[in-house]
């Protein structure tokens, strides 16, 4: 029952929950994007650059991380539920473990053949692990922080290539537009996927599992899939009619951007330098 | 010449067949006036969309297509398009930007115009359609109805001579209708409107063609074709209430 709640939470709603954007009055929402997306990137690049075991740049890094959130006035608990969302990817570094050299720790047999935890391989884990984590808390602080329509305007006077930001801003626009799409074509079928009963022969009772074998259901999903692709194409030639009507030629055009207040500078420079001063103390230890 | 400089739309034996071999448009001839309100009405299939999509040459079909004494082919689309505004029937089709700002901004930025005009224009088209307060939102947060608005002022920023409108009324609430409909008689471009919604015909486009199987089957004074019971039921149309005696009855007794 509880699951069958939570479809048709998201069956009822109009599909907002996608849109990562929180608004709240404070220091980091005020940011200009280009600065916010250049030092979440940097942010990110300089995670990613900091040695395995540099534990205690590793507690800087979380330091700076929980500033920011607290700057940004979204609460630790929001974003570390928003970050655990990402780290199931992590676990994708757990091969390191066994193939990084080192003092075994532990070696189990498989396969006729043993694999070794090591010591480095361990440290390297978790390193992966902590700095991945770190990571997405800034990507989830910059989508919580800025509004989608500002991110795009800073990729593109940051001179990313013009269509892939378009590409991006379409995906943006209309993946609402196709998952309300997917909502009512679930509800639509949910509305036809009753059960049966004919309990006068006895052939169909009331408790047989609706919805037929697992193979029927998947070739359902498969048209439902298949469906919403073909949807989508005829949406995307009448989005281009709709581009072509207003004189669209194929260049991509944009207004300009508002020039970079003095402040949104200085706080740039300041978080770069906490950035460096870490990396150099991660490699000093 | 001098008669297509007076004639705002001319459309002269214009055919269409699509990509699957499908007949929309067969033999179309259709001539409209400057500032004449002319509603476009036939059964579902009848060729209304295709008909609208040949207006800035989305469509090309055989045929002759003028618009403001212009023939509708490439030296000319830039400016045509410029001048004849479309308005989609799926408002998630014409908003396609992240902001309405940006959507109301798009046919201005693609005419070359300077920024001041560009942002002119955007707030006097959102001015029009009473939606000044909506610049900085997102499409998807909007409700049709505020999205039906949006998309016309998408066109309105064009500054256009002539609206084609395809089912404005669509899905809408009364309310929301009614005021759609408000917003249809303070615009004073030309206007041809392809609709299902006889009785709003009935209220504000004095001229109505019928189009049905891709051809004008009908063309004349809205008060004339529409009380036409025998017309109207031959193409699977409704008299409107207010041509219906029965309704006169009532409003008598």
């Amino acid at each position: 029952m509880r699951d069958y709640f939570h479809v048709s939470r998201i069956m009822l709603m109009h599909i907002h929950a996608l849109d990562a954007y929180r608004f709240k009055a404070s220091l980091v929402h005020r940011l200009d994007a280009r600065v916010k997306l250049v030092l979440a990137v940097g942010f990110i690049v300089s995670t990613a650059l900091t040695p395995d075991g540099a534990w205690l740049a590793y507690a800087l890094l979380a330091g700076l991380m929980l500033s920011v959130i607290a700057a940004a006035r979204l609460g630790v608990g929001f974003v570390l539920r928003r970050s655990l969302v990402a780290l199931p990817f992590a676990l994708a570094a757990v091969t390191v473990m066994f193939t990084t050299d080192g003092e075994a720790l532990l070696t189990v047999h498989v396969f006729g053949g043993d694999l070794s935890i090591t010591d480095a391989g361990l440290t390297r884990f978790v390193s992966v692990l902590l700095k991945s984590w770190l990571s997405v808390q800034m990507a989830v602080v910059l989508t919580a922080a800025t509004s989608f329509p500002d991110l795009l305007r800073a990729m593109r006077s940051l001179h990313l290539p013009k269509v892939l930001v378009a590409v991006i801003g379409f995906a943006y626009r209309y993946i609402f537009v196709i998952a309300d799409e997917v909502a009512r074509m679930m509800r639509a079928r949910a509305a036809r996927s009753g059960t049966l009963s004919l309990s006068e022969d006895g052939a169909l009772s009331g408790n047989r599992r609706s919805g037929g074998s697992v193979f029927w259901r998947a070739r359902v999903t498969g048209g439902m899939a298949g469906s919403l692709f073909l949807r989508s194409i005829e949406r995307s030639e009448r989005i281009y009619d709709a581009m072509v009507a207003r004189g669209y030629d194929g260049e991509v055009r944009v207004l300009r951007h508002p020039t970079l207040q003095l402040g949104d500078l200085l706080i740039a420079l300041l978080f770069a330098l906490v950035l460096a001063l870490i990396q150099l103390l991660a490699r000093l230890i | 010449m001098t008669m297509s400089m007076e004639t705002c739309i001319e459309i002269n034996d214009l055919s269409y067949v699509y990509h699957d071999g499908r007949q929309a448009l067969q033999g179309v001839s259709l001539r409209v006036n400057p500032g004449e309100k002319v509603a476009l009405v036939g059964p579902n299939g009848a060729g209304k969309s295709t008909l609208l999509l040949h207006l800035n040459g989305i469509l090309r079909g055989d045929g002759a297509v003028r618009v403001l004494g212009q023939e509708v082919a490439e030296p000319h689309l830039a400016r045509i398009r410029a001048q004849v505004g479309l308005v989609f029937q799926d408002p998630d089709d014409q908003l396609f930007s992240p902001t309405v700002f940006e959507d109301v901004a798009f046919g201005p930025l693609y005419a070359g115009l300077s920024e001041e005009e560009i942002r002119r224009r955007v707030g006097w088209a959102l001015a029009q359609v009473g939606a000044e307060a909506y610049v900085e939102r997102v499409s998807h947060h909007l409700s049709l109805g505020e999205k039906k608005r949006i998309a016309i002022a998408s066109v309105l920023s064009m500054e256009p001579e002539i609206l084609v409108l395809d089912e404005p009324t669509a899905g809408l609430d009364p309310r929301t209708r009614r005021r759609l409909i408000g917003l249809l008689q303070t615009l004073p471009q030309t206007m041809l409107v392809a609709t299902h919604d006889i009785n709003m015909v009935a209220e504000i486009l004095p001229r109505t063609v019928i189009l049905d199987g891709g051809q004008v089957v009908a063309d004349g004074a809205t008060d004339d074709l529409l009380s036409d019971a025998a017309l109207m039921a031959a193409h699977g149309l409704e008299v409107p209430h207010c041509y219906t005696p029965h309704a006169e009855q009532h409003h008598r007794q």
